[in-house]
């Protein structure tokens, strides 16, 4: 295999002064209080992350104006939507909401419904095709349908179409696969991550589902108990120690690649990154395709020296950056960086101690699964 | 006794009457039913009340206070005779006056529950879909609450034409006036006519009993247990 390496240069969104999402809400109820204070970016996708209470679904009805906080300030992109002296109510603020359940209007049409608010924006503002969102959704055959015809996932379609048809400059999504079967899941997602390709909109995702998390977002609020636990790019976020999420079961690093190489007798495609290059299933994706990675910490396994005569054959160098204890007492997590990413390996604590693993050192991550995400 | 010799009068004022005043409730209850269907104040509960009042009071009790409120020393009465308008009982504006509130929970409580039934959502899609407050209720909540609103209406429309207490004591007798169906009716039996009784009262519950049918048909088996 070709050790040529590319090097994808700021592939990675960055936070601009200027495209950014500042946002504050203080806001109490019987028992349960919101304060949370975030920046993110103004584009790409940014998943707000927790488990059921921490205030989510809260924090995006107050970015939407559906919830009067006690205090609150959310500026986009240098536009002000809410501060001490602005309130703007929730049908002026530039926004689509998809919410859990589909919520069609019962008594419209499909199509209808979809023209709900594309009708109440002007003309000049809508910059988003009625025809080209029917296409990305695949909704062309079911526009004459009424609500109680369509699927779980139809439905959700169409409500992602009907919301993205007033042309937002924010879109928010609170869990809009939750209420759906494994199917709907698996229907929806290629949906939504070719339409966030399409549309340069910055997406809010609200989620409690890891995979989900680490299948489509860039960036990563993590709130637990109506406060921000913690907000950065996914990759820094999904490989600290310091956080819960890297010690989940499925915990797992996602890295960003591009496609370098076809290997068609066995079947392969290569994948690279800063600093290594991985194979996966052929895909035939077209060479120079940005691709998503998951490594999940339980496949990585670490070597002192660069293994020959081993069936894995994704292995690289990488330097360890933290050893931290996980949450079974026979386990740890190493923390990993190759190339400005990071990635986790969870051995057990002997295998620590027996190879005499130390922070800095350059060891080999021995990858026995990788899945391209995207 | 020859039936051509009958006074139709009566049924076409009641008919008048109760169009009218169901289409005036509509105008009031559906506002009145939204603002209780939304509101947190807790001025609720006693408009509440006083909107069923008129389910439990005897129509007579209904009928005298109204009486003396529209007279000429009421207060509404001596308003509406400073207007130049006169005093209202004895005539049909009054009897149409009486007919609104006496027929208002007939109206107001299925249009609220319709509202109630909505919940917050659609109306929350809506506001997220840029439409106004106004906007939302044209174009989601009455949509929406379409049966409740032909509940509504069906039953005021009904109600009004069974009134009898409160006409008698608002209206009067008075032919072409304020002589309503069900006090024709009275008139005619207290006249031992019993024949010209029978063609308005059959007719009466032949024509309540297909309302009442039709209203179960398009609504469905739960319009009524609403109430």
């Amino acid at each position: 295999m070709s050790a040529s390496i590319s090097t994808p240069s700021s592939a990675k969104p960055s936070i601009s002064t200027k495209l950014c999402i500042d946002a504050s809400f203080q806001l109490q109820r019987d028992n349960f209080t919101l304060d949370s204070t975030f920046t993110a970016p103004g584009s790409g996708v940014t998943a707000l992350f927790g488990p059921s209470g921490s205030g989510k679904t809260t924090l995006l009805r107050c970015i939407a104006g559906l919830e009067q906080p006690d205090r609150a300030h959310f500026t986009i992109n240098g536009q002000c939507w809410q501060d001490e002296k602005i309130n703007l109510a929730v049908h002026r603020r530039p926004i689509a909401y998809v919410f859990q359940e589909a919520s069609l209007f019962p008594h419209l049409n499909v199509r209808d419904n979809m023209r709900y608010g594309w009708r109440r924006i002007a003309k000049q503002q809508r910059k988003i095709q009625f025809d080209d969102v029917s296409v990305w959704l695949g909704l062309e055959d079911l526009l004459e349908r009424r609500p109680e015809q369509l699927s779980g996932g139809q439905r959700q379609r169409v409500a992602i179409a009907r919301a993205l048809l007033t042309s937002p400059q924010l879109l928010l999504m609170d869990e809009p696969l939750a209420s759906l079967d494994a199917n709907g899941k698996a229907e929806i997602l290629p949906y939504l991550e070719s339409l966030w390709q399409e549309l340069d909109i910055p997406v809010l995702y609200v989620s409690h589902a890891p995979e989900e998390v680490q299948q489509l977002a860039d960036h990563l609020i993590l709130l637990d108990q109506g406060h921000v636990v913690a907000s950065g790019a996914l990759n820094t976020l999904l490989t600290d120690p310091l956080l819960a999420i890297s010690h989940f079961e499925e915990a797992a690093a996602v890295l960003d690649a591009h496609v370098v190489a076809h290997d068609k007798e066995f079947h392969l495609t290569s994948l690279a990154f800063d600093g290594a290059q991985v194979s996966v299933s052929y895909n035939g994706l077209p060479l120079g395709h940005k691709a998503r990675l998951r490594i999940c910490a339980r496949d990585v396994s670490l070597a002192l020296v660069q293994p020959l005569q081993i069936s894995i054959s994704n292995s690289f160098a990488v330097r360890v950056v933290s050893i931290d204890p996980d949450r079974d007492p026979s386990q740890m997590l190493v923390r990993c960086e190759v190339g400005g990413q990071h990635l986790l390996s969870r051995i057990t604590r002997r295998s620590v101690h027996l190879l005499k693993i130390e922070l800095g050192q350059q060891v080999y991550a021995q990858v026995k699964s990788v899945a391209l995400m995207k | 006794m020859n039936l051509s010799q009958l006074d139709f009068q009566p049924v076409w004022l009641t008919l008048q009457l109760a169009s009218i005043t169901t289409l005036l409730l509509l105008c009031l209850a559906t506002p009145l039913a939204w603002w209780l269907a939304n509101t947190t104040s807790r001025y609720r509960q006693v408009i509440n009340a006083l909107v069923a009042l008129p389910l439990v009071l005897p129509p007579t009790v209904l009928g005298f206070y109204l009486l003396l409120l529209l007279g000429p020393k009421g207060w509404l009465g001596q308003f509406t005779a400073s207007l130049g308008l006169g005093t209202l009982p004895f005539t049909f504006a009054g009897l149409v006056l009486a007919s609104v509130i006496y027929s208002l929970p007939f109206a107001v409580q299925p249009i609220q529950n319709a509202f109630i039934a909505i919940g917050r959502r659609p109306l929350e899609v809506a506001a997220t879909l840029r439409a106004s407050p106004w906007d939302r209720f044209i174009s989601v909540a009455l949509p929406l609450a379409k049966p409740g609103l032909l509940t509504g209406a069906v039953l005021c429309f009904a109600h009004t034409l069974g009134e009898f207490g409160v006409v008698l004591m608002i209206g009067g007798n008075i032919p072409g006036q304020t002589q309503v169906l069900s006090v024709a009716i009275f008139d005619h039996v207290e006249a031992y006519e019993y024949a010209a009784a029978h063609v308005l009262a059959a007719g009466m519950l032949g024509f309540s009993f297909l309302v009442l049918l039709t209203l179960y048909w398009r609504t469905g088996q739960h319009a009524l247990q609403r109430l």
